[in-house]
């Protein structure tokens, strides 16, 4: 590592320490440790992602905190044994809290030479490599240019290597099976699974319960998968190659009193708009079109429907949006989901619903761009589109969630703010958070906040000839918002449109003067936003630095933040929930401060607005290769900007 | 007499029943809507816009419930001068829009007003996908083959050739027919009418709005400022005898002076052509079936007129049969998720299947 940073703290939360328990008579050594990072590594069809998931049930229900980077190409089947065909998870779990899926992996599980080439350049030396010895081949070797084999050529000298013919043994452990070699192959992810549940102690009648349940319908393959699951553990148990297992307690300081699980960010979004519609008490409406990362929300919100949600597929990204804002207009609590290329077929529905001022969320889960970029990958290049991306003056509020579990919550803001104001909304989430996970405390429902709204249901002005009548663009003098008067209701039968319209009657309005009235009053309206002041975490006041942040850098962010004061630094934080408007103080605490640093996965949009709408000279520090910061790596970049 | 009532099959399901009728008796002027008309003068969709407004009436259901959508063009201005709900949308997403609405509120009547350019252009894709899934939608397509508001470039179903601004040497696309396209796209009801002809035009509407999914009314419209009298052949009475076959469920169809011209089906290529009628192949002469499960002959016939000329013109319901509608299908699954797994439970749903407790 190359951090000047170098207190006993930060060397303490880079290597890996513990104590050793002494071994009774006959027992393997234990070691306890405070945390550790595992990364699981194979070809696309190895199931990496099944056994990076089934190893973090494991470990929530154990109760560490935990976070995780799920990494895996766009295709679906890359060629078997490719560089571009190879699929990860990493894992970090503690005993404390954690922030991030971690820098660098302690444990590297290598299921061929593809994975070992593509990941063992993250993985310091002194740690443990798990490789499938099967698959080290000739052929596959030369197939990502190894010459000669990385496993005897001395080029893994340093690491702790357990050579493991994965598939040999998982094939004899499944021999009672009426299975071909090929197919006993395949539950060598479940031994593997087995052997590192084994290393760190971790429960195991979770994954029995769930490949019983997975393969409920072919009885002989959840036999054969818990038996290859078994077989690891045992091999673990009675291998003389591992000497010593580990321990990580069970993070119980880190978490407040509750019950917890362990959610995705894609999951906590999907519960946040169910969540959302009950508080709001309107039934929700999701109109979308299947685009990566963001599917799993229509996926998952289409098992739903017995909470009268309705998942409406479209036939493009164009008709999502539109069929969500024709719900709206029916009064749903309408809701689009899509990505960064679908963001941009929808502008000009989002545009229309501006001008309609009708409630609607529009969920961007950001993957690398431009065009189609990286699908898999994640970014936060679309702040920009989101807040300028249409023609005309169309200002669109924007929230972003911070962490996984903090979708859910981001998701209930972005439906108060749409339904108070009668505005789209967008949420801009990322890949890194819609399929990382984190425990979360489940909330108790009747703490959720309360969104429900009033329809209109009467006229609401009177003509000078005395006359009652509905104006669908009377505002409330306070929010600025538009009655919402849904169809069905007598007497306030109006038209609205995308024409510019008169204040107040809405009735289609050329006039100069009214145009810019009306520009400038929906411009207020998202300006006048009610959004909480920002926080900021400046430990010991004495700070002249603020890093601020929004979106999925929170993680990485403040677990730097944490290494530098760790390291006696003075370094305050904060972290944006608002992107559109702003929370009203934070021009006060920009000027707080001598120096702000803005890490992006951008090339420093966040900073260009801030700079515009502050004069604030903040400086961008920018990452957009597809993955998210790692700590040690901002936390150098922070030290550079303290010192210089 | 021909059967006109096109009662639909039995058993057929009036989705109409669920949205609530109107307390008194209404007149045209209830449908009025207090903003100036501000089309051309002579324009053709004054006479659809008093068709729809007279017509609706006599549905009688509560105006509050009757949603119009449109898109951009011309005829989607439409919305502003009927006294119901109504959108005026962005180009071509109407049918969209409209899906979403009516498929999450059955209780409205919804209707979406749209053009050549703006349901066959733009909106191509959202039109052809809201008549597969037969969305309980009524789509009035004001076809007058030429683009209006942008005063005057030629549409996708301008006759090739079409010498228009963008096209000073004369247009290269082949157009669509639109009944052919919608028949091609699943569309459960298909009709064609004429925007003079009130009696057919309104007739056409009430078996559209009696229709349980989506029904597409073409109508020929006339812009008398970029493409005036492009219907003028099924207009003038003279020519539109010879022009214009009057489809009625349950007819043989006959045209022409005294009814002289009948289609038959050629029995080599079973294809339809037009005959003299004479004693010997009267009893050839087609009767037409709307309700026919096939749309092989509804296609056929709607292949029957000349693009150029429009002679031998089908107008009247080509197609109108039952199948399941899309906001039904959609409302019943959400019936069937609550009698298998009980109301929605946020709480049981936020805790899920494995959960830890820390106590303080």
């Amino acid at each position: 590592m190359t951090s000047q940073v170098s207190s006993p703290a930060e060397q303490a939360d880079e290597a890996v320490v513990g104590e050793q328990r002494k071994p009774a008579a006959g027992e393997k050594d234990v070691r306890r440790l405070d945390r550790v990072i595992i990364r699981f590594a194979g070809d696309s069809g190895d199931g990496m992602q099944l056994t990076g998931d089934r190893f973090t049930s494991e470990t929530a229900s154990f109760g560490n905190d935990l976070s995780t980077l799920p990494n895996f190409p766009a295709e679906i089947r890359a060629p078997a044994g490719t560089l571009p065909g190879v699929s990860s998870f990493q894992l970090h779990f503690a005993d404390h809290d954690i922030l991030t899926p971690g820098d660098a992996p302690n444990v590297l599980v290598a299921m061929n030479p593809a994975a070992l080439k593509a990941n063992i350049g993250d993985v310091p030396r002194g740690a443990e490599v798990i490789v499938n010895t099967d698959e080290f081949t000739k052929r596959a070797m030369q197939k990502v240019g190894y010459e000669t084999s990385p496993l005897e050529d001395g080029s893994l000298d340093g690491f702790q290597v357990h050579p493991v013919p994965l598939t040999t043994l998982t094939v004899e452990a499944l021999k009672e099976f009426d299975l071909s070699r090929k197919d006993a192959g395949r539950s060598k992810n479940m031994f593997a699974l087995g052997l590192l549940s084994w290393m760190y102690h971790r429960p195991t009648e979770g994954t029995e319960r769930f490949l019983k349940t997975k393969f409920a319908k072919k009885p002989d393959i959840a036999a054969a998968n818990i038996a290859a699951f078994r077989a690891g553990w045992n091999f673990g148990e009675t291998t003389e190659d591992f000497a010593v297992s580990y321990e990580v307690a069970p993070a119980a300081k880190a978490f407040p009193t509750g019950t917890y699980r362990n959610i995705s960010g894609n999951l906590a979004l999907s519960y946040g708009l169910i969540a959302a519609s009950r508080q709001a008490d309107l039934p929700l409406y999701l109109g979308s079109y299947p685009i990566t990362p963001a599917s799993d929300i229509l996926h998952e919100l289409s098992k739903h429907k017995n909470f009268g949600v309705r998942t409406f597929q479209a036939e493009d990204e164009i008709a999502g949006i539109g069929a969500a804002l024709g719900a709206a207009f029916g009064g749903s609590l309408a809701v689009t989901t899509t990505s960064g290329p679908g963001v941009a077929l929808k502008s000009e529905t989002i545009g229309l619903a501006v001008s309609l001022e009708l409630p609607l969320l529009i969920i961007d889960i950001q993957r690398g761009g431009p065009s189609t970029g990286l699908p898999t990958k994640t970014e936060q290049a679309d702040l920009l589109q989101a807040m300028f991306g249409r023609n005309g003056e169309a200002p669109v509020p924007i929230v972003a969630p911070r962490t996984p579990a903090d979708c859910f919550d981001a998701a209930l803001e972005a439906a108060r703010i749409a339904v108070t104001y009668r505005t789209p909304v967008f949420l801009l989430s990322d890949g890194y958070l819609a399929n990382g996970s984190e425990p979360w405390r489940i909330p108790e429902v009747d703490q959720l906040p309360d969104l429900r709204v009033q329809f209109a249901s009467g006229t609401n002005h009177t003509l000078d000839d005395g006359t009652e009548v509905f104006w669908p663009y009377l505002r409330d003098p306070q929010t600025l918002a538009r009655p919402w008067a849904i169809p069905g209701t007598p007497g306030l039968e109006h038209r609205i449109g995308g024409i510019e319209k008169q204040d107040g009657t809405g009735n289609i309005s050329y006039d100069p003067a009214n145009h810019d009235f009306m520009v400038r009053t929906r411009q207020a309206k998202v300006d006048g936003i009610e959004v909480p002041d920002l926080e900021v975490d400046d430990a010991d006041g004495e700070a002249d630095l603020l890093v601020l942040g929004w979106g999925s850098t929170y993680g990485p962010i403040t677990a730097a933040v944490r290494r530098l004061r760790a390291a006696g630094q003075s370094v305050a934080q904060a972290h944006l929930r608002h992107l559109n408007p702003f929370p009203r103080n934070l021009g006060e605490v920009l000027k707080r401060y001598d120096k702000v640093v803005i890490p992006e996965m951008n090339l420093g949009q966040l900073a260009t607005l801030i700079r515009a709408e502050y004069l604030v000279d903040a400086v961008s520090y920018n990452q957009v290769n597809g993955m998210p910061f790692k700590a040690e790596q901002l936390a150098t970049a922070l030290k550079e900007a303290i010192d210089g | 007499m021909a059967d006109t009532t096109l009662a639909g099959p039995t058993g057929s399901e009036t989705l109409l029943k669920l949205v609530p009728k109107a307390e008194g008796k209404q007149s045209m002027k209830d449908f009025k809507s207090d903003q100036e008309v501000r089309w051309c003068p002579g324009c053709g969709d004054y006479a659809v816009l008093a068709a729809v407004q007279g017509f609706m009436p006599e549905l009688g259901l509560a105006k509050e419930n009757i949603v119009f959508v449109s898109g951009i063009g011309c005829s989607s201005r439409f919305p502003y001068y009927m006294n119901t709900y109504g959108m005026h949308s962005i180009h071509g997403r109407a049918p969209a829009i409209a899906t979403g609405l009516a498929s999450s509120r059955r209780d409205l009547s919804v209707w979406v007003v749209t053009g050549d350019g703006d349901a066959l252009s733009i909106g191509g894709n959202h039109l052809i996908h809201a008549l597969r899934r037969n969305v309980n939608l009524k789509i009035l397509l004001f076809n007058n083959r030429i683009y209006g508001l942008t005063k005057g470039q030629y549409s996708p179903t301008s006759e090739v050739g079409k010498i228009t601004k963008s096209t000073p040497m004369g247009s290269l696309d082949a157009p669509f027919n639109p009944v052919s396209l919608a028949i091609g796209a699943e569309a459960s009801f298909v009709a064609r009418t004429v925007d003079s002809d009130r009696k057919h035009l309104t007739d056409v509407l009430r078996q559209a709005a009696d229709h349980p999914g989506t029904a597409l009314v073409e109508i020929y419209q006339n812009c008398n400022i970029f493409n005036d009298g492009a219907f003028e052949v099924l207009k003038d009475k003279q020519q539109a005898e010879e022009a214009v076959i009057r489809l009625e469920h349950g007819a043989p169809i006959r045209f022409g002076t005294d009814g002289s011209k009948g289609v038959v089906r050629d029995s080599l290529t079973g294809d339809l052509k037009v005959v003299a009628v004479t004693e010997e192949n009267q009893s050839q002469i087609l009767v037409h079936d709307a309700h026919a499960a096939s749309p092989t002959t509804a296609f056929a016939l709607s292949r029957l007129a000349d693009p150029d000329t429009l002679h031998h013109t089908p107008i009247g319901v080509f197609r109108s049969t039952e199948r399941p509608v899309y906001d039904t299908l959609m409302a019943d699954q959400l019936d069937t998720a609550i009698e298998q797994h009980g109301k929605g439970d946020l709480a049981a749903l936020l805790a899920g299947g494995d959960t830890w407790t820390v106590v303080g």
